[in-house]
């Protein structure tokens, strides 16, 4: 078969729907995924033993499993463990939730425990709450340190979207997919897909790079 | 009844296994200038630290302004606001000017008003010699200036003791004189102040007590120049002649 790749603009529309699809799931479980791990990241950093052994045991078992398994587990396992049975588009969030929210905690923690010991000193010393001092003085500072990482965990978590293929979620790849199943153009295809994740991961680069310019780093 | 402001009643503090202060007793009075010196790890700082509770203590009782630092969470910030304290590396709030730096405590922990507050910060940084650097950012500032602005910051919760924890050793010789100069003037106002130094001059000149530390104890206590002078003992001798 020669490669024809003007075959792309015919489905184009259709791989649109993909990508919004990806978008939606990387949108909504990225905004799970910053509250979750902003939560256990705070856990982790001015928790108790007891706060902080569960902040940590969530934080080692996800980042110890493949998100595939997590996503088979959410989907397949938990209709038998514990009768909840979830549509596929929401188990998709849900894992990114999770799986996000583990590797986000770990970079909320180092960026909180990168400022120093004495900024909190000083902020105690003049008889501020241990939250006034997180919310005034720490907080500030540890947010302009956790855009880069921050960024790259949210082009990690757009690609993972991906891998929702294994439970039949139509976002980008699985279009790419269905279309291939059918025509079998699969340069084509295949590229036309690469694209689109390149631009969507390169608006998101655009847009972190332009926030960390305007958010003087200290 | 004991007047004193600060009253250290068998203070001990343990690093685990480490017994960094060992049974201290301990009266500073108002307007007491106390200059406490020692070799490192004998205590010096932590002793310091505990007034404010930023370390806190592993047995007996310590009474500031009338409150026990065992009196919880509450009571903790209200002898934080009775004692201000001068860090070693300064600590300013990098993401705030001088003035914010200054002005920030009062507005949250005294409930001033944004406009008194910064009135009160423009003042006390005219009194440390800053007014002109009001708008500048820490790190604009040279580190004798950064110091100043942190002394300006301490006063402004408007404080019964001032708590220096070797506030020049992070300085340059020349720089040290311009932090020195606003403590002996902040001493010559009868503010009640702890000072961690290494400065025997200032010591001799502007303290009214000193206390050499060694191993966790009060080693020697007595007025500077009597115990610079003529040290009490063979320990103190040697420490005097190594700063």
């Amino acid at each position: 078969m020669e490669v024809n790749w003007l075959i792309i603009l015919d489905f184009i529309p259709q791989l649109i729907k993909g990508a919004q699809v990806t978008i939606h799931i990387t949108v909504v479980g990225l905004l799970g995924g910053v509250i979750l791990g902003a939560i256990a990241g705070l856990m982790r950093a001015y928790g108790n033993a007891l706060i902080n052994a569960i902040a940590f045991v969530y934080i080692e078992v996800i980042r110890g499993t493949p998100i595939v398994v997590q996503v088979m587990f959410l989907y397949f396992a938990l209709p038998v463990l514990a009768s909840i049975r979830i549509d596929p588009m929401t188990t998709a969030i849900l894992a990114i939730v999770i799986n996000a929210g583990a590797y986000i905690a770990e970079i909320v923690r180092g960026a909180v425990l990168s400022i120093s010991k004495g900024l909190t000193e000083a902020g105690l010393a003049i008889g501020l709450p241990r939250w006034k001092v997180i919310v005034h003085i720490v907080g500030p500072l540890a947010f302009r340190r956790l855009i880069p990482p921050l960024g790259n965990q949210f082009i990690v978590s757009l690609k993972d979207t991906s891998l929702f293929i294994v439970i039949g979620v139509g976002e980008l790849t699985r279009t790419g997919q269905e279309i291939m199943a059918a025509n079998f153009r699969a340069v084509e295809i295949w590229t036309a897909v690469a694209i689109m994740y390149l631009i969507m991961t390169g608006v998101l680069s655009l847009a972190l790079r332009m926030i960390e310019k305007r958010m003087r780093i200290l | 009844m004991n007047d004193a402001i600060i009253q250290f009643r068998n203070v001990s503090k343990h690093f685990g296994p480490l017994k960094v202060l060992d049974e201290v007793d301990l009266d500073i009075h108002k307007g007491e200038v106390v200059v406490l010196v020692g070799p490192s790890g004998s205590g010096k700082s932590t002793l310091l630290r505990c007034i404010n509770g930023l370390e806190q203590i592993t047995g007996g009782d310590l009474i500031v302004n009338g409150m026990s630092v065992l009196g919880g969470n509450k009571v903790m910030r209200e002898i934080r606001q009775e004692a201000g304290m001068v860090f070693q590396q300064f600590n300013l709030f990098p993401q705030m000017t001088a003035l914010q730096n200054v002005a920030f405590g009062p507005q949250q922990v005294r409930g001033l008003s944004r406009s008194d507050a910064r009135e009160l910060a423009k003042e006390l940084l005219a009194k440390v010699g800053l007014a002109e650097k009001a708008n500048h950012e820490p790190s604009e500032l040279s580190g004798g200036q950064q110091q100043r602005v942190a002394i300006a910051r301490a006063l402004a919760i408007k404080p019964k003791v001032m708590l220096f924890d070797e506030p020049t050793s992070a300085l340059d010789p020349e720089l040290k004189q311009e932090v020195l100069n606003v403590m002996r003037a902040l001493a010559g106002e009868g503010m009640t102040m702890v000072v961690v130094t290494h400065e025997m001059g200032f010591a001799k000149q502007v303290g009214t007590r000193l206390i050499f530390m060694e191993h966790g104890k009060i080693a020697v206590d007595g007025t500077p120049r009597d115990v610079i002078d003529n040290p009490p003992n063979d320990r103190m001798k040697d420490f005097l002649q190594h700063v």
